[in-house]
């Protein structure tokens, strides 16, 4: 008899796939698109278009040491140090075509949702130009309000509806809205089976390992539309509530000490070094901006819904909500300390953390410290550096625990 | 060159080298309020319509640690020195800021001055990235109308559509002048060196835009009595990018026997180089503006087309050079550049990167460039 899969090897098998996928899909001559991570794939899903993001793609080089050549490759061609290294990693790669990290097809189309940055839109102007491909962009205002306005939501529909035009322009197909509808509930399901999932880790001690959410997110970004999606992240909820309820902590050698949240994203080619160092003084990252950022839950065919789910990722939303986001994280997952990656790449976030931090210790008390690092930009990181604000993050929280706090 | 131009330049240069002292004397002398408005295309129409002083914010000399509570090192300078002097009180006479968000860093820098600043009554606004579409024209009308509301609740004053519709006429008279200006001033490369071309444009953000005009009307008036200047051995260049700050970086190019026959800046002709149409409302108008500002990277550029762009102002105007003007840690032309290079290199262009900070203590690093690319043009 089979043995039932673990979701750690599906996740492996899922991630292979999705890569296999869209080089066969290219071969047969289906459309590829390339998309930003959090961007309404619904339609692109709907529509048949095989999609790869990018943003996991530089990861992925990222992950597995490979960025290197590739940020030289665009910096050589005049591209700044200065920018996000997933675009100087991406622009390599569209030109080269080759990782012995991973493989994606060349795109026929690109679509692109501002709601993470605004750099995505320069980015995929570029590749829209140099590979003299269609672009859609999908523009998500910028939420200085606390609450998303009606007058966005209008905005963010209206351009739903084009998208779709858009689409059936560069198809020369109808949109099928009875599969749209079946797409939308998959792509809700497997939000809430990953966001179930991560909060698991609220559990004391966590059964989840923060970092594992670096590996699943990859699928999260790449599958929410499907049903291995949706039955990975079913699986790993169910396997982490079993830990959680056994008391199984995070690692198999060592103790949960302290509870921490990173903020930002990970830094992708010092992976290792940045959850060993934090291991070893017992620190567990149990969660992060991460499991929100891909809860994008709406009523299925409610396109108001799904405007107001697209624009309500944290960056795209003002500071306050940022603060209160935070505060409300430290609370549900009972943290000890905050890590900020103050991430070269990110001017989005990074020009927000240092208010941000302020505001959060004063509301929970709790200390944090910020590193200096970069997504995949390997030169930005000093281990040492991080060592040290880690330790010093450890010598804040070990004297709050002594005063009982 | 005629004293009466002459007269003229220097009022417009002494006020763009002293803003503050500008905008003060201009709240004494007529008692009106002053809004600030942060880089690029901020709606100055809306300020001018409700009676006050629409002010451009574009960074500035000054130096120090306040920002650093904000931001970190790798921010660009225009923003950093916008925090800066709005912590040490240089913006205290401004009734409010209208902070707009094209990038990511504008974001931030929206969200921390309503905490670090908040006497100064920060109004944000969104231009859609989708700016051609029905969609993005329907938002850009209602987004306007929103800050009105916003501006008349600051201010205390009731601003008409009449009003913004009258605002919007200064405005477009303004634009047409300049673009006449701008080809005027060609032929007095002396005269309007690169140091005095800026000045002379900058001015238009500290003063109220119908007098400004007629300066300048006043000034091409002269000037169509004066015989064009001498150009022979002076090469014609053309700058792109957000801003040519410092002026000692501009000197250079005069330094080297080069002047500026059109320029590519946001804060100089992508002001006045595109008008309204003249049929709709004067939000319609406006939206309709926004949809035709092609060429600048800090608006979703369909398709691409700064590069023939420039491609046709260099054919146009018989430039020898492209100066490509990137202010350090502005990521949209960081993101351009490339692009603009490649292009440049297959139109046969010679084209030279500046990098600089508006605050840059030495400009011999730029001079050397300079220098090398002008020996290399001859």
């Amino acid at each position: 008899m089979e043995t039932k899969k673990t979701s750690k090897q599906l996740l492996g098998e899922i991630q292979d796939r999705h890569y296999a996928d869209a080089m066969k899909a290219k071969e047969e001559g289906k459309l590829v698109a390339w998309a930003t991570s959090i961007s309404p794939q619904e339609l692109l899903t709907t529509m048949d278009i095989y999609t790869v993001y990018p943003e996991n793609h530089a990861a992925a080089i990222g992950a597995r040491k490979c960025a290197q050549p590739f940020i030289d490759y665009s910096e050589g061609n005049g591209y700044s140090t200065d920018i996000c290294s997933y675009a100087r990693v991406n622009l390599a790669y569209m030109e080269i075509m080759e990782s012995e990290a991973a493989n994606i097809p060349k795109p026929d189309l690109i679509f692109c949702c501002n709601n993470i940055c605004n750099t995505v839109l320069k980015w995929y102007e570029n590749i829209s130009k140099e590979l003299d491909i269609p672009m859609i962009v999908f523009d998500l205002p910028f939420n200085h309000e606390y609450e998303i306005t009606d007058q966005n939501t209008k905005y963010i529909k209206a351009q739903l509806l084009e998208a779709i035009d858009q689409l059936e322009e560069i198809t020369g197909k109808k949109f099928d809205y009875d599969k749209f509808k079946e797409v939308m509930d998959i792509s809700i399901e497997t939000s809430i089976w990953w966001k179930k999932a991560a909060m698991q880790a609220q559990a004391i001690p966590s059964p989840l390992n923060g970092f594992d959410l670096f590996n699943y997110m990859a699928i999260i970004v790449c599958a929410r539309g499907t049903k291995e999606g949706r039955d990975l992240f079913k699986l790993w909820y169910e396997e982490l509530k079993a830990k959680a309820e056994a008391g199984i902590g995070p690692w198999k050698s060592g103790e949960e000490e302290y509870r921490v949240m990173w903020d930002g994203i990970a830094c992708w080619p010092h992976l290792s070094d940045t959850y060993k160092t934090l291991k070893k003084y017992g620190i567990n990252m149990v969660t992060s901006t991460y499991p929100d950022s891909w809860y994008i839950v709406y009523e299925s065919n409610d396109l108001d819904g799904m405007a107001r789910a697209y624009s309500s990722n944290y960056v795209n939303r003002n500071l306050d909500f940022g603060v209160d986001n935070i505060v409300k994280l430290v609370e549900d997952y009972k943290l000890d300390g905050i890590v900020f990656h103050s991430n070269r790449s990110c001017k989005l976030m990074d020009f927000r953390q240092f208010e941000v931090q302020r505001r959060v210790e004063e509301r929970t008390g709790i200390p944090s410290v910020i590193f200096d690092g970069d997504q995949t930009d390997p030169r930005a990181f000093s281990l040492a550096q991080y060592e040290t604000r880690v330790q010093a993050l450890l010598e804040m929280m070990e004297s709050r625990k002594k005063e009982g706090k | 060159m005629n004293p009466e131009v002459q007269k003229q330049i220097e009022q417009l240069k002494g006020i763009a080298e002293n803003p503050k002292k500008a905008v003060n004397d201009y709240i004494a002398a007529t008692g009106k309020k002053a809004v600030g408005c942060f880089p690029i295309y901020t709606p100055e129409e809306l300020v001018y319509a409700a009676g006050a002083l629409p002010v451009g914010m574009w960074g500035g000399r000054r130096t120090g640690s306040l920002a650093d509570k904000y931001l970190q090192s790798f921010c660009c300078s225009i923003m950093k020195a916008n925090t800066e002097q709005s912590l040490a009180g240089d913006y205290d006479m401004l009734s409010a800021v209208i902070v707009t968000t094209y990038c990511d860093t504008l974001k931030c820098v929206t969200e921390n001055w309503k905490i670090a600043v908040p006497h100064l009554n920060i109004i944000p606004i969104v231009y859609p990235q989708n700016r051609k579409q029905k969609s993005g024209q329907i938002f850009f009308a209602e987004e306007l109308q929103r800050v009105k509301g916003k501006l008349e609740e600051v201010l205390g004053a009731d601003i008409a559509d009449a009003d913004v519709e009258a605002a919007l006429n200064v405005y477009e008279e303004y634009r047409k002048t300049m673009q006449m200006f701008t080809e005027v001033i060609r032929d007095y490369p002396k005269t309007f060196d690169a140091v005095t071309r800026h000045l002379v444009i900058k001015a238009a953000y500290y003063m109220d835009k119908k007098e400004y005009t007629e300066i300048i009307k006043a000034m091409m008036a002269e000037l169509r009595k004066v015989p064009a200047e001498d150009a022979s051995g002076m090469k014609k260049v053309i700058l792109t990018g957000l801003i040519a700050e410092p002026v000692e970086m501009l000197e250079l190019f005069t330094e080297n026997e080069m002047y500026v026959v059109a320029d590519d800046l946001a804060q100089e002709s992508r002001q006045f180089r595109v008008s309204a149409p003249a049929e709709g409302s004067c939000y319609e108008r406006m939206a309709a503006r926004l949809a035709a500002q092609d060429g600048c990277t800090f608006l979703y550029d369909y398709g691409k087309t700064r590069s023939q762009r420039l491609f046709d102002m260099k054919k146009q105007y018989n430039a020898d050079a492209i100066i490509f003007c990137q202010l350090k840690f502005c990521d949209p032309d960081e993101f351009d550049y490339p692009i603009v290079k490649k292009d440049m290199e297959t139109f046969d262009i010679p084209m030279l990167y500046l990098e600089f900070e508006q605050q840059m203590e030495s400009v011999g690093q730029l001079r050397t460039r300079i220098q090398s690319f002008a020996e290399m043009m001859d």
